[in-house]
């Protein structure tokens, strides 16, 4: 493991001290940064190396995405064009073919999709991210959880375009955020980071040993999370009654992800009871009313246990990285 | 007092060998906790400094650990235990080419590289055009770097990491490839580096190299480090080592009874198996040729089974039944002066001791100058003999009728070569020392005759020596 430190007390403008003048005086007596390479697992060093290395952090995440868009004309364009598109067509089936009823469907299907979307492509991405790199790894020594934190990086910069896309189609619809709750919004971003970058990370060395991780990732993630999360349907209203009969609703919130999801639809889609725009017009309960506090403890739990996988996650990925570069 | 750029403590790398790799999870249930594999040492308890603006070769046969010691240091493997200490910036260049993105053009992979050396985007712009300038790109620096041939991408990882400005470089191996002119703008730039102090580690596999450029070199051997020093010094333990292991110029064996020394091979300067009864080359016994082996270097008699405990391995030993005992320089005027004029003949004279008869043996010579440069080698073979050897004792002359060579010393290697592999070599067996009355200065000794064609006011006097 390689972890850098000044060889002088940071802020020491003088370089002089122990250094050799040589000819030209430009090599030998200019500060060092010192580096170890070793077995050695120490969390703390592995983060301040990675800190260290931010700005390689953006780069591989700039990187991320011109490589994904390399060769298509639109390029970037894609990431606002794929979501409006689907957002449209979401607007037509659930507005006509599939009406449920419930007014501006669409703008609470996506404000759940939106965080999912951040989450599930940040992931996988992330799985695959150390072996599609092999040939920078077998090469090059930097600390490879930036590849990792690279990918959920990328994940975010889409989240933005899509948060743009979310934000024009909210103006079309009519259909405000609840304003007062709008800080809601950044309570569960964070715990989002830290969970998906601790899992990004720990799934993305599994997958240099295991390569079926990939797979099962993306299985995983495609269907039965995203079916434990309430994204397609109401919590409250179609699932909740059901889970308090059988006694198992602390098994539905032990998917960190259900409070984040909530969180976003209680502040995106504002309403948490609604009238049914099909005659008589029933009223749906959407969405639990529950203070705001109740959110934010939902997250600050999941931020927590965030944490905690964070820092396995880097135990793990210390123990594994060491042999990257022969398991590639 | 300069300090250690690079400290290598104690470094081990374990690597697991797996009969079969499980990296499939169904693979991994089934044979959990008893995957069959080996434990291969490919470094082991390695211990040296690199002092600051020093460059330093790490010489070793394939798979001594060479490679992974390397990447060891830049910090891409982690060693099992021991540590590597880089103080300054590390840029490397590991087994032919550079950590690149292939989807992206070559110009995003040098700020890709140059953000993983650590530097801002504003430094990876001042090094750019410099960068592309040494790689020779041009307008190819904007295709996608899976475009290019692997000439252009050598290049491009040589010219990014000896630009963005390292304190330590690291090569491996690099230096053999693209074009002649670019391996001497590479070489030319390392020398640059070392005037400038920088630190360099390099692997070659050409001893050469090693010797002209390097300080120090380290000699890996399986893993372990054997020996530490000059560059002369390296280069004869590796060789050593080489013959140890009975895998230089390997001819192949030929048949038990070859034909004796013919017409040709009498005329050879000096005398060749000077008539001691000898054994057939024993071929079905090789314990025996083992045993007479290990005595041959005390002048054991031909053939006799010796149970002497060999210091070598007795494979190794088996392909050397021919040991150089003695090596000298013979000088024209040896009674006056204890140096060669330019143009003067020199006698090299070797004594040997063989175990045995042996046929097809060839014997070399070699003179190479201060820093290493091969100036001169021949060997019998190429010069026409067919020798045959008998057991016992024997000198080989080689009269190098004339010595073209100006001021300086040299060294004369001896080396013989059985069909079995190299049975001795002597690095640096002897030495010589010239010295040139005239005032002409190079290495080559060219006799020169002047003639002011037209246009001379006057010519007096001249160099009386031609040289």
């Amino acid at each position: 493991m390689a972890l850098e430190a000044p060889a002088q007390p940071p802020g020491a403008g003088t370089s002089g001290g122990t250094s050799v003048i040589a000819p030209g005086g430009s090599v030998t007596s200019r500060p060092k940064t010192t580096r170890v390479v070793s077995a050695d697992i120490n969390v703390k060093n592995r983060l301040r190396d990675i800190w260290r290395s931010h700005e390689l952090l953006v780069y591989l995440i700039r990187t991320e995405i011109k490589v994904k868009y390399k060769n298509s004309i639109l390029g970037l364009l894609w990431s606002m064009v794929s979501p409006a598109l689907t957002l449209a067509v979401y607007t037509m089936v659930f507005g006509y073919f599939l009406h449920n009823g419930i007014p501006n469907f669409v703008i609470y299907l996506f404000s759940g999709l939106l965080l999912w979307n951040f989450f599930s492509t940040g992931i996988v991405t992330a799985t695959s991210v150390v072996v599609n790199n092999a040939g920078l790894v077998k090469k090059v020594s930097f600390p490879r959880e930036i590849l990792a934190l690279a990918s959920i990086g990328s994940a975010g910069v889409f989240f933005f375009f899509q948060a743009c896309v979310m934000v024009i189609f909210m103006l079309i619809l009519r259909s405000p955020p609840a304003w007062p709750l709008l800080w809601l919004v950044l309570v569960a971003m964070i715990p989002t980071l830290v969970l998906a970058s601790g899992l990004g990370i720990l799934l993305a060395a599994v997958n240099v040993y295991m390569r079926d991780t990939q797979h099962l990732v993306t299985v995983i993630v495609g269907s039965a999370w995203f079916w434990a999360c309430p994204i397609v349907y109401s919590y409250q209203n179609t699932v909740a009654a059901h889970l308090r009969a059988h006694g198992l609703t602390w098994l539905y919130f032990l998917n960190p992800l259900t409070p984040l999801v909530m969180t976003f639809q209680r502040v995106l889609y504002a309403r948490p009871d609604v009238h049914s725009t099909i005659a008589p017009h029933p009223p749906i309960q959407l969405l639990p009313t529950w203070p705001a506090i109740t959110y934010v403890w939902g997250d600050a739990l999941v931020l927590a246990f965030g944490i905690v996988l964070f820092y396995v996650a880097m135990i793990v990925f210390g123990r594994l990285a060491g042999n990257f570069a022969e398991e590639l | 007092m300069p300090s250690a750029a690079v400290e290598v403590q104690d470094v081990s790398k374990r690597f697991r060998l797996y009969h079969e790799k499980y990296t499939s999870l169904k693979e991994r249930v089934i044979h959990a906790g008893r995957v069959p594999h080996e434990d291969l040492w490919a470094l082991r308890d390695v211990n040296f400094d690199v002092n600051e603006g020093e460059t330093v070769g790490i010489l070793g046969r394939n798979g001594s650990g060479k490679s992974t010691l390397l990447k060891c240091i830049c910090g891409v493997l982690q060693p099992t235990s021991g540590q590597v200490v880089v103080r300054g910036k590390l840029a490397g260049l590991l087994e032919l080419g550079a950590g690149f993105q292939q989807e992206l053009s070559g110009r995003e992979n040098i700020y890709l590289n140059g953000s993983m050396l650590g530097l801002s985007k504003r430094d990876v712009d001042r090094m750019f055009d410099q960068i592309v300038e040494f790689a020779e790109l041009g307008q190819f620096i904007d295709n996608q770097v899976k475009f290019y041939s692997s000439g252009m991408y050598v290049r491009l990882g040589f010219a990014v990491a000896v630009n963005v400005d390292p304190d330590v470089l690291v090569i491996d191996e690099v230096l053999a490839v693209g074009d002649e002119r670019f391996q001497r703008k590479c070489m030319e730039r390392v020398k640059q580096f070392q005037r400038d102090g920088r630190t360099i580690l390099f692997v070659s596999h050409s001893p050469d190299l090693v010797r002209s450029i390097c300080d120090r070199a380290v000699v890996l051997s399986d893993g372990a480090m054997i020996g530490l020093g000059s560059p002369g010094e390296a280069v004869r333990l590796f060789r050593e080592r080489l013959l140890e292991a009975g895998d230089v110029l390997a001819l192949g064996v030929t048949d038990a009874a070859a034909p004796a020394l013919d017409a040709t091979a009498s005329d050879a300067p000096g005398a060749l198996g000077d008539g001691q009864s000898a054994a057939p080359f024993p071929q079905s016994a090789p314990g025996a040729a083992a045993g007479a082996g290990a005595g041959a270097g005390a002048g054991a008699g031909a053939g006799a089974v010796v149970a002497a405990s060999s210091p070598y391995p007795a494979s190794g030993w088996e392909s050397r039944p021919i040991r150089l005992t003695d090596v000298a320089c013979l000088l024209p005027a040896a009674g006056e002066r204890r140096y060669l004029l330019p143009g003067e003949p020199l006698t090299v004279r070797a004594a040997y001791e063989s175990s045995q008869r042996v046929s097809g043996v060839v014997f070399q010579v070699e003179v190479r100058g201060d820093d290493g440069t091969e100036l001169f080698r021949t060997d019998t073979e190429t010069l026409g003999f067919d020798c045959e050897v008998a057991a016992g004792s024997g000198v080989i002359e080689f009269l190098l009728e004339q010595v073209p060579l100006l001021d300086g010393a040299y060294d004369v290697n001896v080396g013989v070569v059985t069909p079995r592999g190299m049975s001795d070599w002597r690095e640096p067996a002897t030495r010589f020392e010239v010295m040139n009355p005239g005032r002409s200065t190079g290495t080559v000794s060219i006799p020169v005759k002047v003639s002011l064609v037209s246009g001379a006011l006057s010519v007096r006097g001249g160099d009386p020596v031609a040289s």
